[in-house]
């Protein structure tokens, strides 16, 4: 019965909500850098560097939202760098990616301890704060669950819509499609294989960074070390849950986060009994399952992987 | 009106490190015209469409494009944006389809800004129905490419060049991927769009659909022009021999008795998820002295077969064995024992290990062989004359027995292939498009040593999609569609032609 008592409250809902949100963000990140055709495993270290970029500019005096341009600005220069190497210069994605990982990640840690090179505590930052919807909010369970979250949320879930719109609806998301699958067809219609995968890679890793940011200016208020903690790879195995698709992305980031509230929540019920390593690893092992059933039913993006070389053909 | 130029190509060449791809080429084409470009495979015609198309860009030379009124303007040449710019399409021979897309969304790729907010479906499927319209071109416009039939993408692939508005099409050996009776109907829809106005560039190296179809026949060889005719004055033979630059000799092939069986299926299954790659319930007869031949359009269950009989795969049902050994279960090197030597279809990736020495890849079907080795320890140096000795009589040129087999040229890899089934007289060959990509030369080669080992009195199974290879080479014919094994009783083209479609004449 406790289960279920957990299943049933409106805080429950709202953190796995909240959990979601930077996986959203990931998620879709990872998305359309694949639905191009490259892999982007730099998205460990850009949501590290999006954490930091993020938290920094509005602790050097920006506004939030300030902060987040900053956030992607700098999310979309590690994409651009990644982009650079795996597209005109067909470099092995993987490589790339960990290498971009392992950069972000340790340049953000350095500038961080640099900026404050004596603080024993983290300075701390206004965050964004839950917006409070007249009426809405009032509303018995949806209005906790839905209308007092932050804005970053609800933009999370406006990019869900924003990006299944371009993929599906516009001529840009065609073409990038088309560019995931078959290279020399987007070629052959005279349009820049080039360019859409680049352009591609720093959007995703833009959109990669915001996630980060999320962290450091919704979720909490201040940088600490590894506070990505793996978010970034969880991400590239949720598009593959996803099949590639934005809505299904939306579900599984919900799903992973609906694992991460419950395991909290359960750890009070029966954490006398239980070790609490069971309880943290719970929500990738669920990850994993889920990812066994979905995955091998999956359509890879056709040239996901393949170098494409102009004039060879 | 009717006859003004709209394209012309002046001198135009391209280099690719030391080969000289295309050499000054000039070729003119009309309005309303079909110019057949003919010629072997590496003889430029591919290369001089992609430096037209703005694929590449030429060394040397300039083309010119007529625009709608009829006026001849330079066309910026390295740029596809402007050759379609210009009127100008190209149908690849490897088509330029996104699968994950539908045939309208592929049609339309392109066509619109990147940055407009929506897509104009509708107005585009009233532009497309009217093209299939006045064309008889036809496809599911709403189906995912990937699950369409090779005929139907190619249709697709017309269709996007005719959406693009163009006045010149090229195709670049459009029917080598469909039965005869596609092709015609394809040529019918051409001929009904030329009617309109539309000029048509057709590269192919088969001289007949070539004679049946063109206006005019610009012959290349070697990266030259070396001869342009009027079809309706045009001879066959005086055609080959400026393809060839000299007279092919039909490969003789004296009649002999067939011995006794050599390889055997009965009842034999491949199921698979993919209906293109299984096989049901074939019985399969080869016999010593006689070539056997497996026509049909690809992807038909050719390669389920060449995998079955390869040791790559092994059936769900059914039963194989080859002089009388059962064989159902062997893996290849089993295979390899009871004398079954194989020609593989993709030369390049299964036939060779190409950062291998020639020499190296000579013996890799018979590294147990004492004469190879001794004690676990291979032995150099008579490995070395092997490979010389193999390289003499089988005429394998390149940089040498001790250089990477990927240096060598497609025709040379397969002379090594052929040296390595033939120095272990198997007795029963498979070879699976044995002369696809190669010129003729080399392909007669192939015909030549194929016949001798009926000679010797192997079993030779050939699969090919080349109906004339199958035709010229072949004891008995055998039509595989949809994973069935038809005996063809005639040798007559338009019949194998229509069991091929799968339409029991």
């Amino acid at each position: 019965m406790d289960i279920l008592h957990i299943l049933l409250t409106d805080s429950f809902w709202a953190a796995a909500l909240r959990i979601a949100t930077p996986l959203i963000f990931g998620v879709l990140g990872a998305l359309i850098c694949e639905k191009a055709g490259v892999l982007n495993l730099g998205i460990e270290g850009i949501f590290a560097a999006g954490a930091m970029a993020g938290w920094m500019a509005v602790w050097l005096g920006a506004g939030l939202w300030g902060g987040l341009l900053v956030a992607a600005i700098v999310g979309g220069g590690f994409g651009l760098m990644h982009a650079i190497l795996t597209v005109p210069l067909g470099l092995s994605q993987h490589v790339s990616g960990l290498g971009i990982t392992m950069f972000a990640t340790s340049l953000s840690y350095f500038i961080y301890r640099t900026a404050l090179p004596q603080v024993t505590s983290p300075p701390r930052i206004t965050p964004f704060q839950p917006l409070d919807i007249p009426i809405l909010s009032d509303l018995p369970f949806l209005g906790p669950v839905l209308f007092q979250q932050t804005a970053m949320t609800w933009l999370a879930l406006f990019m869900v819509a924003l990006v299944w719109w371009v993929l599906n609806r516009t001529p840009l998301g065609m073409a990038l499609r088309a560019v995931g699958d078959n290279p020399d067809a987007v070629d052959a219609q005279g349009l820049s294989v080039y360019g859409l995968r680049m352009g591609a890679i720093v959007a995703g890793s833009a959109l990669m960074a915001l996630g980060g940011a999320f962290l450091t200016m919704s979720a909490f208020d201040a940088f600490f070390f590894g506070m990505v903690n793996g978010r970034g790879w969880i991400c590239i195995a949720l598009v593959i849950f996803a099949s590639w698709r934005p809505g299904k992305a939306l579900l599984g980031a919900l799903l992973f986060g609906a694992f991460d509230a419950f395991q909290v929540r359960l750890q009070t019920e029966v954490g006398a009994f239980v070790p609490s390593q069971v309880f943290l690893m719970a929500p990738y092992v669920l990850s994993l399952v889920a990812l066994v059933i979905v995955a091998r039913r999956a359509e890879y993006p056709a040239a996901l992987l393949q170098p494409w070389f102009k004039g060879q053909r | 009106m009717t006859n003004h130029l709209v394209l012309s190509l002046n001198n135009l060449s391209k280099r690719f490190g030391t080969i000289v791809a295309n050499d000054a080429v000039s070729i003119e084409l009309h309005r309303g015209e079909v110019l057949s470009l003919l010629g072997e495979n590496g003889a430029g015609k591919t290369t001089l469409m992609n430096m037209l198309f703005g694929h590449y860009l030429p060394d040397s030379g300039t083309v010119d494009v007529a625009d709608e009124a009829g006026v001849m303007w330079p066309l910026t040449l390295g740029h596809p944006q402007a050759a379609l710019a210009a009127g100008i399409g190209m149908v690849h021979q490897h088509f330029t389809l996104a699968a994950n897309l539908s045939a309208l969304d592929n049609i339309l790729l392109g066509s619109e800004s990147l940055l407009s907010w929506r897509q104009n479906r509708h107005a585009a499927r009233a532009k497309i129905l009217g093209i299939m319209d006045r064309s008889g071109l036809t496809a599911p416009l709403d189906e995912r490419v990937g699950n369409l039939s090779v005929g139907e993408r190619q249709r697709v692939e017309i269709l996007k060049a005719l959406y693009h508005d163009v006045r010149i099409l090229v195709l670049d050996e459009p029917t080598a991927v469909l039965t005869p009776q596609e092709a015609d109907t394809l040529f019918e829809n051409i001929g009904a769009m030329t009617k309109d106005g539309l000029s048509v560039i057709f590269i192919s190296h088969k001289l007949r659909e070539v004679l049946a179809f063109s206006n005019r026949i610009a012959v290349l060889r070697h990266g030259k022009k070396v001869g342009e005719i009027a079809t309706d004055t045009a001879d066959e033979t005086a055609i080959a021999r400026l393809m060839v630059g000299a007279d092919t000799p039909a490969v003789p092939r004296p009649a002999m008795q067939p011995g006794a069986p050599v390889l055997a299926l009965s009842g034999v299954t491949v199921k698979s998820d993919n209906a293109r790659n299984s096989l049901r319930a074939v019985d399969l007869v080869v016999h010593g002295h006689e070539v056997v031949g497996i026509a049909g359009v690809s992807g038909n269950g050719q390669s389920a077969l060449a995998a079955l009989i390869s040791g790559l795969a092994t059936p769900d049902q059914g039963e194989m064995s080859v002089d009388g050994i059962q064989i159902t279960r062997f893996n290849p090197q089993n295979l390899l024992k009871v004398g079954i030597g194989r020609i593989p279809e993709d030369r390049h990736h299964d036939g060779v290990i190409g950062a291998m020495s020639v020499s190296e890849n000579l013996i890799v079907e018979r590294l147990s062989d004492p004469d190879i080795q001794k004690n676990g320890f291979l032995r150099r140096d008579a490995i070395r004359a092997h490979a010389a000795q193999l390289c003499q009589d089988y005429d394998i040129r390149g940089p040498g027995p001790e250089a990477k087999a990927r240096l060598l040229s497609g025709g040379n890899i397969q002379k090594l292939i052929l040296a390595r089934v033939f120095e272990c007289s198997p007795r029963l060959i498979l070879a699976n498009q044995p002369t696809r990509g190669l010129d003729l030369g080399a392909a007669s080669e192939v015909g030549r040593r194929l016949l001798e080992a009926r000679h010797r009195g192997a079993g030779v199974l050939l699969i090919s999609e080349d109906l004339d290879e199958v035709l010229a080479l072949s004891d008995r014919i055998i039509v595989i569609h949809d994973g069935q094994l038809i005996e063809a009783d005639t040798k007559d083209r338009a019949a194998i032609g229509l069991m091929m479609a799968g339409e029991n004449a």
